[in-house]
């Protein structure tokens, strides 16, 4: 079915990253097509009008929008790699801490990597809170998902190799070792899963592209 | 599901508890109402529930807290799940289900017009305004979001409705002028008793609105 299937996304971005990662746990072929963000496709222009975004998952000519939407929509149309939980209340946490990273940590993040100078101190602060917060929640498991990786983890794929690319590339320094032992641990063997580590960007390039996209470096 | 104990913290006047009361009625689910000290002194038991945002509506199912408004109905969707689906059963439906309860979170929820002024009102409106012209487009002749049944999306929006005479007031315009489809929307809705006794009285939301502007010190 791969003609049937198809992903428009970004070599840099998490978002689209995560629909790769949850697509390679699935084993299902698709058609990848790489965007130009300063130049959008006509075909993302059609699939989108709204926010004119990646990721974008087309299955048998249907759009599907938003990466969480998108990796639900995985989860529930085949089979195999469960990424949900199945038990509904479990579902819900997993739920909870996916928004908690995309509405509150990834924005605290890109605030004190990127933001003013001005405002970095206060934060860095916020951003560490909000870290402590997914430390805490990891306890002693593995990975959020268990023993294998799931929902909370694909969706965190950001603090893996974004978020050292985000600290090399601004000089701002967040997931310590010392004050993230858990989650250092953790963005490890994440980035070290095989259906993970085939589908991350080049470390190098990232930051580079990160840098130039962001802005200059804190120091 | 005799033995279920079903609490519910929630807020008079709060757009995202009024989503949780529709559909616990929906699903006509027994449960205890307790009414939060939002401005003033939060309960020990909200604290303990949802540590990390401290807000409501948090679902309390046999002593185990649900978060975050779409979260909680999808949970109860998924537990009573014998009687009165809120999302489609096909997944690309439910996909389109999620997108929208998310767009409407995103683009309405924060409701900028009533609680800005100068340009930063005349900002919030002007998206406002953008963001009912795509949910108008997205209703277009349907009797409600989901189709020819009530739902999910409906659910996310509709509470929004009691709030619909404050954004007029404050954004000076006129929602059935301007969006006459989600005008009378709003009205079929509002026919189902579900409903009809969980929004809250426009006059008071007004009133609410004038005073929270205040609390705020806008005004």
């Amino acid at each position: 079915m791969a003609e049937e299937l198809s992903l428009l996304g970004m070599w840099a971005s998490p978002f689209s990253c995560r629909v790769k990662i949850a697509l390679k746990l699935k084993v299902v072929q698709y058609k990848y097509v790489e965007e130009d963000l300063f130049n959008k496709s006509p075909l993302l222009l059609k699939y989108n009008p709204i926010d004119k975004k990646v990721p974008v998952l087309v299955h048998n000519g249907n759009p599907l929008l938003e990466s969480l939407v998108i990796l639900e929509y995985i989860d529930e149309t085949w089979q195999g790699y469960p990424i949900f939980p199945k038990d509904p209340y479990e579902r819900a946490v997993a739920r909870f801490w996916a928004k908690f990273i995309d509405d509150k940590l990834l924005p605290a993040i890109r605030r004190a990597c990127w933001g003013e100078e001005k405002g970095r101190e206060k934060a860095v602060e916020e951003a560490t809170e909000l870290l402590q917060l997914l430390e805490m929640e990891l306890k002693e498991k593995r990975f959020f998902g268990g023993e294998t990786i799931g929902l909370v983890d694909i969706v965190a794929d950001t603090l893996s190799l974004w978020l050292t690319s985000f600290e090399e590339g601004s000089g701002v320094e967040l997931m310590t070792r010392e004050k993230f032992p858990k989650l250092s641990k953790w963005s490890h063997e994440f980035a070290s899963t095989s259906a993970v580590k085939e589908n991350l960007p080049p470390k190098d390039e990232l930051t580079v592209f990160l840098k130039s996209l962001f802005g200059k470096p804190a120091k | 599901m005799a033995d279920d104990e079903v609490i519910l913290l929630d807020y008079w006047v709060s757009v995202f508890g009024m989503r949780v009361r529709i559909a616990l009625a929906e699903k006509e689910i027994k449960y205890e109402s307790r009414e939060e000290d939002l401005l003033g002194n939060k309960s020990d038991l909200l604290l303990k529930m949802n540590p990390i945002y401290k807000k409501i509506p948090v679902l309390i199912h046999n002593g185990k807290p649900v978060c975050e408004s779409l979260i909680i109905v999808q949970y109860i969707d998924e537990i009573w799940n014998d009687r009165s689906p809120l999302l489609p059963s096909d997944p690309y439906q439910r996909a389109q289900a999620r997108f929208w309860a998310d767009f409407v979170d995103k683009k309405v929820a924060p409701r900028g017009v009533l609680w800005g002024k100068g340009e930063e009102q005349e900002a919030a409106k002007n998206e406002l305004l953008e963001t009912f012209k795509i949910l108008e487009g997205e209703l277009g002749d349907k009797p409600y979001f989901g189709g020819e049944t009530f739902g999910f999306v409906d659910i996310s929006l509709v509470t929004f409705s009691c709030w619909f005479h404050a954004f007029e007031m404050f954004g000076k315009f006129s929602m059935k002028a301007e969006f006459p489809k989600i005008t009378e929307w709003a009205k079929r809705c509002k026919q189902r008793e579900s409903v009809a006794k969980s929004l809250q009285d426009p006059q008071k939301v007004d009133e609410f609105v004038v005073e929270y502007r205040k609390w705020l010190g806008v005004e």
